[in-house]
């Protein structure tokens, strides 16, 4: 084949498809992209039309993942042993362990993947999810066919394409909600830990008390006190998931505050707030970073146990949790409209603990080189 | 020395007070002088407050649980820090005195690169651009004798071996032009050959800068070489002090005597060594009279009862009565 052609018309395939199974996928992924950039330029077209959010971070996401595809997934060298030095900080390290990880690298191709689905839901999505049949009797309850992948529930809406919309939903919020919970977190816990004394008892006790709670009591009497909504749900989810980080952060300043490069710093002459955040909590980083992982999949179950309960996410809006408690009564006739969202969830949940289990074998100082003290 | 002292401190007193012990005096009524281009080396056993000393020059240790008495002074340029605004004193430390502290290994930010961390010192004490900041960082490195500077500044700290690390903090302590320079014991966690060439590098940057040394270290070899003047400390007091020949060659105070005896000389280096019998005392409860006397080989009734002032360079009763000495003397012990 004339390499100079395809390096034209595609940059970057060449080097897509010139290594083995990871290429593969990833030419695959790229692919993919484009066939839904041509197949759904209708509704890309569309989108400065519909002028919805959802529909524009679509479109960047998918410029983005097309363009960013093609122009460093090739570039990467792969099993480099005589690895250059720009890879042997902290995150080059951990990347190098973290990459012969199997599971982990499985779960992460498994987030990623995910991720890009739920950014590109509104052009993959066959139906809008809210979109009825127009003779329900006989659009409802239908088994997984060609056209509904999923079936259909018992408004004659594709499950598949609610499948889709609610994980945009269940992994937005788990996000939103650990950014929120982690940032808090981790300021108190690195404060506490700072200054000790007085702030130190005054938020370690608070923790204590809200922790004494169990949380699902504590969210369930929120949510009845206030309307439930996505943005409300995020919040409360976020405004709760804080204790734990911020209790691991503490530990981890109270004792690196004693290290000698903190002694050093203060002799020269940096004030408290730079310490902490530039000296301080970038040694953090590591444990933040596996408790986040782990706390977005934690997060999505909840998400989905207070949707389940009808706690959650209001009706028509399609989440995970609602939808298995919608299909739980015709579980025996229909069992596909609580099967394939309560599969998402599985699957979704597990991926983040996958990544999280090897983010923490790969970013645990004892096990990797010497960065440990 | 003549002229106006660059740093002066009197009667500095830092006591540690605790509700469940008694009140540990660490440093305790501690007072010298540090001129510009001299070296001071502050020796003594482990415990005897140096570091404690070091670090309160520029009010290092943390208020509470430590308390600096009443009475205490330290004047930088005549300007007392006791008691001085916090923002002022984070512009002396690292931009008017400098710390080089032991452990190379651990004072450098594993996360950031050597380079980075340098420019930062740079950054936190002159308005100048990060450009100029990088600049310097690479004259500073290769000025402290690292071989290839920008490579030294691109590495993390755990790249660089002990050695180079201690060079790269001496970098950054100096990245400010401090007039004083705090090495608390740099050499003790390096090698012996590597510690000759930290010591020659910390000389000669003070002959070249002009500023001070105060160079604390239990090891009367690295001392010897490098120190002007030495004070000797026990008990959170200086016991004996005095230009760093006389000191080393004639010491007036027992325990001095019982330091450099402890230590194989070149001449005899089988020969016999001295023993100090027991062992430092805690702070909490200094013995009454000469703080050394339960271990000095000469002590007699006076020393228990009543304690010797800081005189002539000397704290001992021995001034007064000479005699005294070589009546009994250190246990020796031959290998
Ligand atoms: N936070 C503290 N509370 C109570 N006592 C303390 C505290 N910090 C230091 N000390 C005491 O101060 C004394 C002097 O300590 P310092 O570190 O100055 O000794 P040093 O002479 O530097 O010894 P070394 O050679 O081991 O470094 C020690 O006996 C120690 O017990
Ligand atoms: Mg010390």
């Amino acid at each position: 084949m004339n390499a100079t052609w395809i390096d034209r018309a595609l940059p970057g395939a060449r080097g897509l498809s010139s290594r083995p199974l990871r290429s593969g996928l990833l030419l695959a992924v790229w692919v993919g992209l484009w066939a839904l950039a041509i197949f759904r330029i209708d509704r890309i077209l569309a989108t400065p039309a519909s002028g919805a959010p959802d529909h524009w971070i679509a479109l960047l996401a998918l410029v983005g993942s097309i363009v960013g595809l093609a122009r460093f997934a090739p570039s990467r060298p792969e099993g480099d042993p005589g690895a250059p030095l720009e890879t042997s900080g902290q995150w080059g390290l951990a990347w190098r362990t973290f990459r012969r990880h199997r599971t982990a690298m499985l779960g992460l191709w498994l987030v990623a993947g995910l991720a890009l689905v739920a950014l590109l839901t509104p052009y993959i999505a066959p139906f809008d999810p809210a979109l009825q049949g127009d003779d329900i009797v006989a659009t409802r309850f239908q088994p997984p066919s060609f056209e509904h992948p999923m079936g259909t529930d018992r408004f004659g809406r594709d499950v598949f394409s609610r499948v889709l919309y609610g994980g945009r939903v269940s992994l937005g919020i788990g996000g939103l909600a650990v950014a929120i919970a982690v940032t808090l977190g981790s300021l108190v816990g690195a404060v506490s830990g700072y200054l000790r004394g007085w702030v130190d008892a005054l938020s370690m006790r608070t923790v204590d008390l809200l922790l004494s709670f169990p949380r699902l009591v504590l969210l369930i009497t929120i949510v009845a006190l206030v309307q439930p909504s996505v943005l409300i749900i995020t919040l409360v989810l976020g405004l709760t998931g804080w204790m734990g980080t911020s209790r691991l952060v503490r530990g981890e300043v109270l004792s690196l505050r004693e290290r000698e490069f903190v002694q050093a710093a203060k002799a020269l002459g940096f004030g408290a707030p730079r310490i902490l955040l530039r000296h301080i909590l970038p040694n953090v980083a590591s444990p933040i970073i596996v408790a986040a992982t782990l706390g977005i999949g934690n997060t999505i179950l909840v998400e989905a146990s207070l949707s389940f309960l009808g706690l959650g996410v209001p009706p028509p809006a399609p989440s995970w949790g609602l939808m298995v408690a919608a299909g739980k009564d015709v579980m025996l006739d229909a069992p596909w409209i609580a099967l394939f969202p309560g599969l998402a969830i599985v699957v979704t949940v597990m991926s983040f603990n996958l990544v999280g289990d090897g983010l923490r074998d790969a970013l645990d100082p004892r096990s990797t080189t010497g960065l440990a003290p | 020395m003549t002229g106006q002292p660059l740093l002066r401190v009197r009667d500095l007193a830092v006591h540690f007070a605790s509700e469940t012990a008694r009140v540990a005096r660490a440093v305790d009524g501690v007072s010298f002088e540090l001129h510009a281009g001299e070296t001071l080396a502050l020796v003594g056993e482990s415990g005897c407050g140096k570091s404690l000393t070091a670090l309160s020059l520029v009010r290092l240790v943390d208020e509470p649980p430590a308390r600096t008495t009443t009475g205490s002074s330290i004047q930088l340029h005549g300007e007392e820090l006791v008691g001085a605004e916090p923002a002022r004193l984070r512009r002396i430390r690292g931009g008017e005195v400098g710390f080089v502290f032991q452990e190379p290994m651990t004072s450098l930010n594993p996360v950031h690169r050597v380079g980075r961390q340098i420019e930062e010192a740079i950054l936190a004490h002159d308005s100048v651009p990060r450009a100029t900041a990088t600049a310097r960082t690479l004259d500073l490195l290769s000025r402290v004798g690292l071989p290839e500077p920008d490579t030294a500044a691109r590495a993390y700290p755990h790249e660089l071996s002990g050695g180079m690390r201690q060079r790269a903090l001496i970098a950054m302590a100096i990245s400010c032009g401090p007039s004083v320079l705090v090495a608390d014991e740099p050499t003790t966690a390096l090698d012996v050959t590597v510690q000759a060439q930290i010591l020659d590098l910390l000389a000669s940057l003070r002959d070249e800068t002009g500023m001070a040394l105060l160079l604390i270290s239990h090891d009367l070899a690295v001392v010897a070489n490098v120190a002007d003047r030495v004070a000797v400390m026990y008990g959170g007091r200086i016991v004996e002090t005095g230009p760093a020949r006389r000191v080393l060659t004639t010491p007036a105070h027992p325990y001095t005597e019982g330091l450099l005896r402890a230590v194989p000389t070149i001449d005899d280096p089988r020969g016999p060594l001295a023993v100090i019998p027991g062992r430092v005392p805690s702070p909490t409860d200094w013995p009454s009279g000469c703080r050394f006397h339960p271990r000095c080989p000469y002590a007699w009734d006076r020393c228990a009862g009543e304690e010797p002032p800081l005189d002539g360079g000397l704290r001992c009763w021995l001034a007064s009565e000479p005699d005294r000495r070589g009546s009994t003397g250190y246990a020796l012990v031959t290998r």
